[in-house]
């Protein structure tokens, strides 16, 4: 009974930084509740990412390694899941806040009618519930979120807002293997086909995000962007107003109706900052503004501010970025 | 074969909010509107109806009379019916009891087949309804959709491909199933002004937790004991200028650097 719960997702085997994240939360959480932390693995790869998951601050690993959990699909992971924490009654369920750990979460928060808090950007112990911030109207506003007395308590947390816990390869702890609770014929979602964008940074995931707006005047503006990118192993980014015009596609978008994203860098390259732009992008730790327009919005947000013309500065950026490396 | 679109109403995402001395949330004067997501669940709908021959969209929302406005908007558009989930008890619900209302209207509705949600909200913007409402009916859930590659509502069978933060992905899947779709999967239409004036004498239906045959047992887990505006970001801009644009990035990366985010 009781326990600290972490999901880690898989996606061809390979674990996303803000699983990991979560599993630092959860050794917070555990620590301060007196209680053991348990990673849960399910699919490609399971076994290894369990003892990762040990290494990186979990007491145990239950992990699943079975085909038909080979790619995630809500049914046979939330089925596997509720059996498990309704055999065990963990007290706190965490997953990072990715497509997948929505899915499973949701799908577990009904199967054991719990409270659920999507997207915590902090979370502390008040007399035992866990206490979380998250943001509300795309992050215009926060809201302080409590789940008073629900057992278990569930979470799933904002990406690069926690720190990453470092593995330590004398953490020792059992690692437990469990079998599905569906077999295939039971599953009626099939994954025919995944394509993986080859060799680029998920914009959630990038610790710098170089974003173009208005000001990029065209698709092909978006290209001296592009090489900073590559030069700095960045994600590109774009506003609404250049999504709508149709200069780059929508994966791209940041802001309310785009990604909220939360890197180390933001280089916002002529982005005017229209308020739901900024929801999308306030919490990085270090925002670079150039604009044309010195009354830009996005020069109260910024920390550093550069008047120009996007088209000297950014090509000038990758060229003071080489210089630097060589 | 009853397509089924989920929606609420939300301030303008232009709005900028601010909280009111009682510790609500004040959007000024800005409107209460569809929430931008589900415009693009209705646009798929009516989509789905017209392409493949589902036989009646109906729109349907949980909230007070403000929620109207996006009902309206949908029926504007040209959804058939409107449907509002309406009552005290539901004040203060979160997404395990507005799932599980929403669940119940479906199941009163006849012949659902599918049930579409946008993405998220612009509010509180969990996404986590869709997948709630989808389990509660025990339905195939599929959320992140960014385009509909083939539905038969005869053989009972979808095929989507889904956004991730990792990339696309093609699922196969049966009917019926819950879906929460993506901006860009389609370019809604704007209603005629014919249309929006039909749309404000269309009859709204009104169920409250009686006819729903709601179970008073099942009460939100979460609370929401404040909402507050982020701390207004410390010091000012540090404009960087210089002769050159070389001059000027070589002084940005130099603070860069010493930031250590670079």
């Amino acid at each position: 009974m009781g326990g600290v719960w972490v999901w880690i997702e898989q996606q061809r085997g390979e674990a996303p930084r803000v699983s990991w994240e979560a599993l630092g939360l959860a050794r917070t959480l555990g620590d301060g509740l007196g209680q053991a932390v348990t990673a849960l693995v399910f699919g490609t790869n399971a076994t290894a990412l369990g003892k990762e998951a040990i290494q990186r601050g979990a007491d145990h690993a239950i992990v699943c390694e079975d085909a038909t959990l080979a790619d995630f699909r809500p049914d046979p992971y939330a089925t596997l899941f509720s059996k498990l924490a309704k055999e065990r009654q963990p007290a706190v369920i965490l997953a990072g806040s990715t497509a997948c750990g929505g899915d499973l979460m949701g799908s577990v928060a009904v199967d054991l009618e719990a409270g659920l808090i999507a997207d915590a950007v902090s979370a502390d112990l008040s007399d035992g519930a866990v206490r979380v911030t998250t943001p509300v109207y795309g992050g215009k506003l926060l809201a302080r979120v409590l789940i008073p007395d629900g057992c278990p308590q569930m979470l799933t947390v904002r990406a690069r807002v926690f720190p990453l816990p470092e593995p330590d390869a004398g953490r020792k702890g059992e690692i437990e293997a469990v079998s599905p609770a569906l077999s295939e014929e039971e599953i009626a979602t099939k994954v025919v086909v995944f394509e993986g964008p080859s060799g680029k940074v998920s914009l959630t995931d990038a610790a710098v995000v170089v974003a173009g707006g208005r000001g990029v005047g065209g698709p092909e503006g978006y290209e001296p962007l592009r090489e900073l990118c590559e030069m700095l192993g960045a994600a590109l980014g774009a506003s609404r107003a250049a999504v709508d015009v149709g200069w780059i596609p929508y994966e791209h978008q940041i802001g309310q109706t785009g990604k909220v994203i939360a890197p180390d860098l933001y280089i916002a390259c002529g982005i005017s900052g229209a308020v739901q732009h900024l929801a999308g992008m306030r919490a990085s730790k270090v925002i670079v503004a150039i604009n044309q327009d010195p009354d830009a919005p996005i020069f109260k947000l910024a920390h550093y501010g550069i008047v120009g013309d996007l088209f000297e500065i950014v090509p000038a950026l990758t060229r003071a970025f080489r210089n630097r490396r060589q | 074969m009853r397509i089924v679109v989920c929606t609420k109403e939300t301030p303008d995402t232009a709005a900028r909010l601010e909280i009111n001395p009682d510790g609500t949330v004040s959007w000024g004067d800005a409107p209460l509107v569809i929430n931008p997501w589900d415009e693009y669940a209705v646009e798929e709908a009516l989509l789905l109806k017209e392409q493949r021959g589902a036989t009646a969209c109906t729109v349907l929302g949980m909230g007070t009379e403000a929620t109207k406005e996006a009902l309206r908007s949908a029926l504007a558009m040209g959804c058939d019916e409107a449907v509002l989930i309406t009552d005290p008890a539901l004040k203060g619900a979160d997404t395990l009891v507005t799932s599980y209302a929403l669940a119940q209207a479906i199941r009163k509705l006849d012949d659902v087949r599918l049930v579409i949600f946008g993405r998220i909200t612009t509010d509180g913007g969990t996404g986590q309804t869709p997948v709630q409402v989808g389990r509660r009916l025990g339905w195939n859930i599929l959320t992140f959709v960014s385009k509909i590659v083939d539905l038969d509502f005869t053989a009972g069978t979808i095929t989507v491909e889904r956004m991730l933060e990792g990339g696309k992905q093609i699922c196969q899947s049966r009917l019926p199933a819950v879906i929460s779709v993506m901006k860009g999967i389609n370019e809604p239409r704007t209603p005629s002004f014919m249309a929006l004036r039909k749309a404000q004498k269309m009859p709204i239906s009104e169920w409250d937790a009686a006819a729903l045959a709601l179970d008073p047992a099942i009460t939100a887990k979460v609370k929401w004991p404040e909402v507050f505006a982020p701390p207004p970001r410390q010091g000012e801009c540090e404009m960087i200028e210089g002769a050159t644009a070389d001059e000027i990035a070589a002084k940005l990366v130099e603070r860069l650097t010493a930031e250590k985010v670079v």
